[in-house]
């Protein structure tokens, strides 16, 4: 069995992003990037599942700019096979990634293909989503637990109410959430290694999907600042003021 | 054209939230349609024709439908959209799983998780977990919008009585099966819908002081938080974390008690309408979202503040 993993190249998690003076979006000169979280847990299962020898072959898979090949690359050095960068100038919408991800499924044919439930950057959680209905492959969304059973997966998702148990034919997607597993960290050794792994480049333009923008960008702000609060100088004080000024209790 | 809103139930009733996107839906276009796929699902869909804001329901029934699987939605739905310019959910795990299934089959670019609709086409929607906002015009010609049901407040939900319309259900999708739904249940607030939220962080030292979390939380019928630095340190589950990589509140009033305020956990209360942060230094960044602050050691104040409740002759619910 081979599982696909597409992992995204966002601004670290720990970075307190900021909003470009001229409002057209966030900065990202000289600010640390990282794997999208979730896509970490994406990879981290995809080996667990191979190192249980139910899977053959990992391929991670990033769609962005050359420096997407880090992200690549960080896969490779916890345990993926082989890396695939998709070319692109600029970012994608989830539609045009998901068009770009179904031509490498096509080429590749995995059985499995995981990814995170959301890019913590646009927040769009689609592309999972989008990619199982160009493929028309079901889909098991926010993924706590995987099991393999033959040639089905049995997957818990976490869901508002609390937890959901669905039964999927292989192949499939599975989008991923932060409480799947506890993502390893790359060893030197293994750091070493993946750098002697093969990363396949393409172009996006040439794998012939349309990849233009749908969603124009109006302005990107600050979300309104809170005013600033006050200091209170005990509990009593505190209860006082949330009674009868704030009047929540 | 009308716009299409998908109702989120459980068969026998609607889903809250499902008020609060009728109310978004309605400022999208005119004449708002709300469509019920689900299986015997007769009470929950004669509610939908009580809302005064829908001018039409049409319901889809078939044993396939009972569970709600976006694969055996989604197909039903793209061949109604036909006559709809929006395609209307809520971003909730429901919506999330299911409009990029129909979003994707219409080749149309999904504008997730809105939080206002500033026209037809132009949207407000939060970025990087809240802490920037995208004005995003979508050119598709037809428009796929989830919105986030806080930011809506719910529509009257009596008094209409609009006509019911059935069609017939899709084809079931074979490879996708329902095995089980385990609903947590719990006599406290759900977390991302209580009115009081109480949370505590890495400050409470250990998962056996979080009981001055619960006993606070019991007084207030509040819901219970957690920062990601609680969870991590294995104090209390992940269900109850708030945050980038936990989930987003805005109660009416947030209690923070022993959390520092990373990035990470602002970005997931920090639009509360009241925040209350309890921590012993003063500098903490927690304090700068604060409307009330009291630099004070916890495991003093949280039993002061439960004195102080005692006293108090009548406590909101």
């Amino acid at each position: 069995m081979k599982i696909l993993v597409a992992v995204k190249r966002v601004i670290d998690y720990n970075v307190q992003i900021r909003v470009k003076e001229d409002n057209t979006g966030v900065v990202t000169d000289n600010v640390k990037m990282s794997t999208n979280p979730p896509d970490d847990n994406a990879i981290e299962e995809a080996v667990k599942i191979k190192e249980a020898g139910k899977a053959t072959e990992v391929i991670a898979v990033s769609v962005g700019e050359e420096k997407a090949q880090e992200t690549v690359r960080k896969a490779l050095a916890v345990g993926a096979d082989k890396g695939i960068l998709i070319k692109t100038d600029g970012v994608l919408e989830p539609l045009a990634v998901s068009k770009l991800l179904q031509k490498i499924v096509e080429k590749e044919k995995p059985d499995l293909v995981f990814m995170g439930k959301q890019a913590i950057d646009d927040d769009c959680n689609q592309t999972g989503q989008m990619l199982s209905a160009l493929l028309n492959w079901p889909q098991a969304t926010f993924a706590s637990k995987i099991e393999i059973k033959d040639k089905k997966l049995e997957v818990t998702r976490e869901i508002d109410e609390g937890l959901e148990t669905i039964e999927i034919g292989i192949p499939a997607i599975v989008t991923c959430d932060l409480r799947l597993n506890e993502p390893r960290y790359a060893s030197l050794p293994n750091i070493m290694k993946a750098k002697k792994k093969p990363i396949e480049q393409i172009n996006a333009s040439d794998l012939g999907v349309d990849t233009s923008a749908r969603i124009e960008h109006i302005k990107v702000e600050e979300p309104p600042k809170r005013k600033a609060g006050i200091k209170v100088s005990s509990v009593a004080e505190l209860v006082q003021k949330l009674k009868n000024e704030a009047k929540v209790i | 054209m009308s716009v299409l809103l998908i109702a989120e139930h459980n068969n026998q009733d609607l889903k809250p939230f499902t008020l609060n996107a009728v109310t978004a839906a309605s400022q999208m276009g005119e004449d708002l349609h709300a469509l019920i796929i689900g299986q015997n699902c007769g009470d929950a869909t004669k509610k939908l024709s009580e809302l005064p804001l829908v001018k039409k329901v049409i319901q889809v029934e078939a044993p396939h439908y009972e569970n709600f699987v976006a694969e055996n939605f989604a197909p039903v739905i793209v061949k109604l959209a036909e006559n709809y310019s929006h395609i209307v959910c809520s971003a909730n795990t429901f919506g999330k799983n299911l409009m990029p299934r129909i979003a994707a089959s219409l080749d149309t670019s999904q504008v997730s998780d809105i939080i206002k609709v500033i026209s037809q086409d132009t949207f407000l929607r939060p970025i990087y977990a809240g802490n920037a906002f995208a004005t995003v015009k979508s050119n598709d010609t037809k428009k796929c919008v989830t919105i986030r049901p806080t930011s809506f407040d719910p529509c009257e939900s009596s008094g209409g009585s609009a006509s019911i319309e059935k069609v017939e259900p899709g084809e079931e999708f074979n490879n996708t099966k329902f095995v089980k739904r385990e609903e947590i249940k719990s006599d406290r607030p759900e977390l991302g819908t209580a009115r009081v939220v109480v949370s505590g962080g890495r400050g409470m030292q250990s998962g056996d002081n979080f009981k001055l979390i619960t006993s606070l939380a019991d007084k207030l019928n509040a819901a219970i938080g957690a920062s990601r630095a609680a969870v991590d340190a294995g104090y209390i589950g992940n269900d109850h974390q708030v945050g980038q990589t936990g989930k987003v509140v805005v109660p009416d009033l947030y209690i923070a008690v022993g959390i520092s305020g990373a990035i990470q956990h602002l970005a997931g209360m920090k639009e509360s309408k009241v925040i209350v942060a309890i921590n012993k230094d003063g500098e903490a960044p927690i304090f700068s979202v604060a409307d009330y602050g009291l630099e004070a050691d916890l495991f003093e104040a949280v039993p002061q503040f439960l004195d102080e409740l005692n006293k108090l002759n009548t406590i909101q619910k």
